[in-house]
Parts: C-alpha cells; sequence; structure tokens
C-alpha cells in the first residue's frame, strides 16, 4: 500500500509533491529533538551525496526550529514545513526521526526510527545501489550505535485529538464558532445563553474528540428526539455537551443511556420540562460501571463533590437546554425550580443494601450497569434516629410520606425513598423486605375520605362528592399503589436520616420511571 | 482564535409571520381546553360571554387528553378542518 501522497511547502513557500516519480527519502525531524540534531549532518551527506537522482527532504514539525536547523546546517535538502503537523499524523509517527525511504510511486521502502548507525549505513549501501553515486566520506566513529528517538509533535497530549478533529473522515460534523481572540471564551459562550448559570467548559474540538473515545458508538448515531424543539441529538451532540458540563470520557455511555431514557415516551421530558411543578430527571445509576468511573455512593451522596455524579447529570440538563431548547422561563415554566436542575445523578450503594438493587428489581442483571431516571423533586429529610425495629421505622416513613406535596393530596403516583445504611440494618434485623416497608407505608398513611375532604380550615382536598363516592369511611392510602413506592440504598455509614424526592403527575399521563441498560 | 462545537440542534428560528387579522368573526370559533382543573370554568365563562356579543357564531369545545403532554396531532388537524378561529385557555 502506497504511503500517503501530500503537498507541503518550504519556508519560501514553493510547493513539493509527494509521490516525486522517483525514490525519496522522507526525513521527518523537530529541532528541539537531540537525536534529530545528531541526524542532520547525515540527512545532509545524503543531499549532497545522491540529491542528484532521488529526491531527500527534510519534514521539520515547527516552522521556526525548521529555519534554525536549516541554518545551523546550510541544509542542501528542502526543509518542508509540516508545523500544521498533518503529515505527521496520517504517516502516524510516534517518534523522530522517522527516516522513511520510498519507491516513484510512493511505496514504502524503509523505515527506521530514532538514531541508528548500521540503520544508516544500510541505507547509504541502498542508496548507491539505487543511484549508482559513489559512496560519501563519513567519519562512522563519530557517531554512537544508537541513540532514541522524541516523541513526534502530532502525539503530543491535545494535538493528536486536533489532528483528529481536522482531518478528512473527522468524526466531528457540528458547526464550528469561531470565538475571536478579544473575547472570553467564557463570557461569550454565557452571552450565547449556552450554559446553566455556571461557567462551562469550551467545546474545542479536540476535547470533543476525546470525549468521543468514551463510547464506541458512531457519534452521527441519533440517541433520543429532546424536547420541547424534537431535536433529533447524536453522540457528537451529547459529546459536546458532555465536555461543557465537565465530564471525562469514561463517564459518556451513562450520559447517553440517560439521554435514551429521557427521550422516551413513558419519561415524557417535554410535560417534566414545562410544568409548573419541581421536577428534574433524577439519574440513579446501577452496576459495575459505578466503580469503573468513580461515582460516589456513600457520604454526601446527594451533595457536592464527586465529579462523575456532578457532571453526569449536569451534562443531561445542558443537552435538554442547549439541544432540546429547554430553558426556564420558555418551555420550562417551573414556579420555582429547585437545585437538582443544574445536576441530580447518584448511585445505589448495592454492596450495603440485603435488598435486590434498583436494576435487578427493575428486570435488569447484577452484572449490567443501568441508568434509571426518575421525574423528582428536591430532597426531603425522614429524621428517625430512635426507631429500633423495622415497623416502627417503616411507620415513621409512612408518616413522613404522607406529607409529601400536601397532607391532604392523595392518590399519589411515583416516590422515591433514599434509604442510608443504618436504616437498612434496622430493616434488615427484622428480616423486612421492600414490599413489607411498602405495605406498612401504605397503611400508616392510610387516611378516611372524610379528613381529606376539601373544607373552611384548608381549601386543599378532594370535594365532598369524590369522598362519598370512594365512601366517607374508606380508608385512602397516599400512594395509588405500592409498586410506585422506589427504595434506593445511598449514603454515609452513619447518620439515621432518609430522604425522599417527591414525585410529579405519575402513570401514562405523566412520567413513568425509566431503566436503560448501559452500552459502552 | 478560539474555535468551539456548537452544542445546540443548529436550527434557525423559523420567523413565522402573523395571519392577517379578519375584520370580524364568523363561521366556527374552537375553544380548547388543556384540560387543567378549572379550565372548563374558565372556557364556559367565555362562551357564554362571547355567544352574547357574537350570537351569529357557532362555538365548539375541544379538550387535550391531559394538560402535561402536547395536543395530539389529530386533535390539532380537526380544530384546523372545523374552525376559523381557536381560543386555547387554561385555569389554574
Amino acid at each position: 500500500m502506497p504511503l500517503p501522497s501530500f503537498s507541503l511547502a518550504t519556508a519560501d513557500g514553493s510547493l513539493h509533491h509527494f509521490p516525486t516519480g522517483r525514490h525519496a527519502l522522507l526525513c521527518f525531524v523537530k529541532e528541539d529533538c537531540p537525536t534529530c540534531v545528531l541526524s542532520m549532518p547525515l540527512i545532509q551527506a545524503a543531499a549532497e551525496a545522491f540529491g542528484e537522482s532521488i529526491d531527500i527532504w527534510c519534514i521539520g514539525q515547527d516552522a521556526e526550529g525548521n529555519a534554525r536547523l536549516a541554518a545551523t546546517f546550510a541544509l542542501a535538502a528542502p526543509m518542508l514545513d509540516d508545523s500544521s503537523l498533518h503529515v505527521s499524523y496520517r504517516y502516524d509517527l510516534d517518534t523522530v526521526p522517522t527516516i522513511i525511504l520510498a519507491d516513484a510511486i510512493g511505496d514504502e521502502l524503509d523505515r527506521f526510527i530514532g538514531f541508528g548507525r548500521s540503520d544508516w549505513q544500510a541505507l547509504f549501501q541502498r542508496l548507491i545501489t539505487v543511484t549508482l553515486s559513489p559512496a560519501p566520506v563519513i567519519d562512522w566513529s563519530r557517531y554512537p550505535e544508537s541513540r532514541p528517538g522524541c516523541g513526534s509533535k502530532s502525539v503530543e497530549p491535545g494535538i493528536a485529538e486536533r489532528l483528529e478533529a481536522e482531518m478528512e473522515g473527522s468524526p466531528i460534523r457540528a458547526r464550528r464558532i469561531d470565538v475571536g481572540e478579544s473575547d472570553d471564551i467564557f463570557e461569550f459562550m454565557f452571552e450565547q445563553g449556552l450554559t446553566d448559570g455556571l461557567p462551562v467548559v469550551p467545546p474545542t474540538p479536540e476535547r470533543v474528540v476525546r470525549m468521543l473515545t468514551g463510547t464506541k458508538r458512531d457519534p452521527q448515531e441519533v440517541v433520543g428526539i429532546v424536547p420541547p424543539n424534537l431535536a433529533p441529538v447524536t453522540v457528537e451532540k451529547i459529546a459536546i455537551n458532555a465536555v461543557m458540563a465537565g465530564c471525562k470520557p469514561e463517564y459518556l455511555p451513562v450520559v447517553l443511556a440517560a439521554i435514551e431514557a429521557i427521550t422516551t415516551e413513558q419519561f415524557n421530558m417535554h410535560g417534566v420540562l414545562a410544568t409548573t411543578l419541581f421536577p428534574t430527571p433524577v439519574i440513579i445509576v446501577n452496576g459495575p460501571i459505578r466503580d469503573r468511573i468513580g461515582m460516589n455512593y456513600r457520604m454526601n451522596v446527594l451533595g457536592q463533590g464527586n465529579r462523575a455524579n456532578a457532571t453526569i447529570g449536569r451534562a443531561v440538563q445542558l443537552v435538554v437546554r442547549n439541544v432540546g431548547g429547554g430553558r426556564p422561563g420558555e418551555v420550562d415554566r417551573a414556579a420555582l425550580g429547585q437545585p437538582g436542575k443544574y445536576t441530580f445523578c447518584f448511585p445505589e450503594f448495592e454492596e450495603r443494601s440485603n435488598w435486590e438493587s434498583l436494576h435487578v428489581e427493575r428486570g435488569f442483571e447484577r452484572t449490567d450497569s443501568t441508568v434509571t431516571v426518575y421525574a423528582g423533586g428536591a430532597p426531603n429529610g425522614i429524621i428517625d434516629q430512635l426507631s429500633r425495629g423495622a415497623e416502627s421505622l417503616a411507620t415513621s416513613y409512612g408518616l413522613a410520606l404522607a406529607t409529601s406535596g400536601h397532607p391532604k393530596q392523595y392518590g399519589h403516583g411515583e416516590i422515591v425513598v433514599v434509604i442510608p445504611p443504618e436504616h437498612v440494618d434496622t430493616f434488615a434485623k427484622d428480616g423486612w423486605t421492600k414490599d413489607q416497608v411498602r405495605a406498612r407505608i401504605q397503611e400508616v398513611t392510610a387516611r378516611p375520605a372524610r379528613e381529606l375532604i376539601r373544607d373552611e380550615f384548608c381549601a386543599e382536598g378532594i370535594t365532598l362528592q369524590q369522598a362519598e363516592r370512594i365512601g366517607l369511611d374508606t380508608l385512602v392510602p397516599k400512594f395509588r399503589d405500592p409498586k410506585n413506592i422506589t427504595f434506593v440504598v445511598a449514603g454515609g455509614e452513619a447518620g439515621k436520616f432518609a430522604a425522599y424526592l417527591g414525585g410529579w403527575v405519575s402513570g401514562p399521563m405523566g412520567s413513568q420511571m425509566t431503566t436503560v441498560k448501559i452500552r459502552e | 482564535m478560539t474555535t468551539i462545537l456548537d452544542p445546540t440542534d443548529e436550527r434557525v428560528p423559523v420567523r413565522r409571520s402573523l395571519t392577517a387579522r379578519p375584520e370580524s368573526v364568523t363561521g366556527v370559533v374552537g375553544l380548547l381546553n388543556i384540560s387543567k382543573p378549572r379550565g372548563d370554568i374558565l372556557i364556559g365563562q367565555l362562551e357564554a360571554r362571547l355567544r352574547e356579543r357574537l350570537p351569529a357564531v357557532e362555538f365548539r369545545n375541544y379538550a387535550k387528553p391531559t394538560f402535561t403532554k402536547p395536543a395530539p396531532l389529530d386533535l390539532r388537524q380537526r380544530i384546523a378542518e372545523e374552525c376559523g378561529f381557536v381560543i386555547e385557555a387554561l385555569a389554574d
């Protein structure tokens, strides 16, 4: 297979095209590499001895260094400028010097990297055979046997990703926005309305290319249709927003799965966004990926401080904002909103639970990694430090949950309770199952319909007619179905404090909890 | 110069001009209730007042199945076919 063709110019602008129609010796060098400097007299000697018959080119990796090298060695060979590094990148260089001998049509005949005296001697022998020129006089004793080369500039951190983004066949399709040098990039992004109110990481092409290494999925694959604008969102667009949120590439599969989940019909992101109520996607992560990407499911699990927890949730919010066009005051009509609308993502502390984890309960394998999205409100604390038995603790949960939304609003849909390890132990001591806790909550919250009627004391509640239809003395549980009560174990080892996340309109008319397997 | 990639859906907003306002209200007026609580009361009051002022006009009532989701396509099409005007209203 022939080497990639290219055209490069010397400092004075004269263009050189490869392949050349005759043998060519391509010598990739950079000035600040001592091994390149060591090799320069041999390149010069080759140019003087064989330059009539074959093309001998230096290809330098930075413009100023190229000029100094050419001047220092009074170079007879043209010094071609590859300071853009495009040719170095396409030649897949790791090391300079890299010396490549090619034939007339550009097929590679020989290649070596670094400095090897015997490599150069063999090369000279070959060039004598090819050109029938006399051997140049070289004092080989001045040269060491070998020297390792230096890293090619094209593989320096940050540069390889930029080069990949600039190449033909780049995974990048998004519109490029040039920000003038006089503009502060961070202020620019605020002014363009691209942030959630906090600064974002500028999504440069190289950062986005690096982010895309976090998934094997095609960058142009459409992951979902994001409301309210019903905009198709690709892996690439999600990667851009993940960069802005501060994600590492290994978080990307979680963000992708979360976007898949919130863009389902059953999750109904449009409604979750447009409501005047509190909900936002609460992202609960299960499975081995939690540890692999360093998520926090222990102390302060619902709080700040862990990059993965914080940035995955934020990336999802930025996708809804930037791709879907879901901005507060526009289609996001929340009266108060809540802090979780910046970010709300946490993993389950599966190892600390004696129950099935959330994802197993929802039909996945324990070894699967999943995200579960729930249209939830901000955490409300349930403080029970005194219960030493499961029944008392479940009673406390019921008393607290009865006030969710409003003490007289019943027939609620979904709710999530985050259970800390100390409460887990209390339930475990008595061997209570999740269903037993659910049943106790329903039992404790149940109130006769007559107590829920709207009255002069408090206008909230059900109408008299509704109460009569139910039966005035019929006990009404807080939640329509105990299955709607979801438990997730998380938090620090010390502290008998649970939290519930109030829901929104549940069921087919509203939003339903949705679990998606994470594809890596 | 820094180059960043556009994080949005890159759709240039389409500017739509308002339909020319007719001189008078004739034909059929649709009243669309989005199904929020007490929306029916507001729409009912509106209809009663408008009937007094516009005796020659026919009013038809429509409702979204739920306020939480956009109106289904068939409902939007039905309103477009049947009505010359539509008033969408909600209460809370």
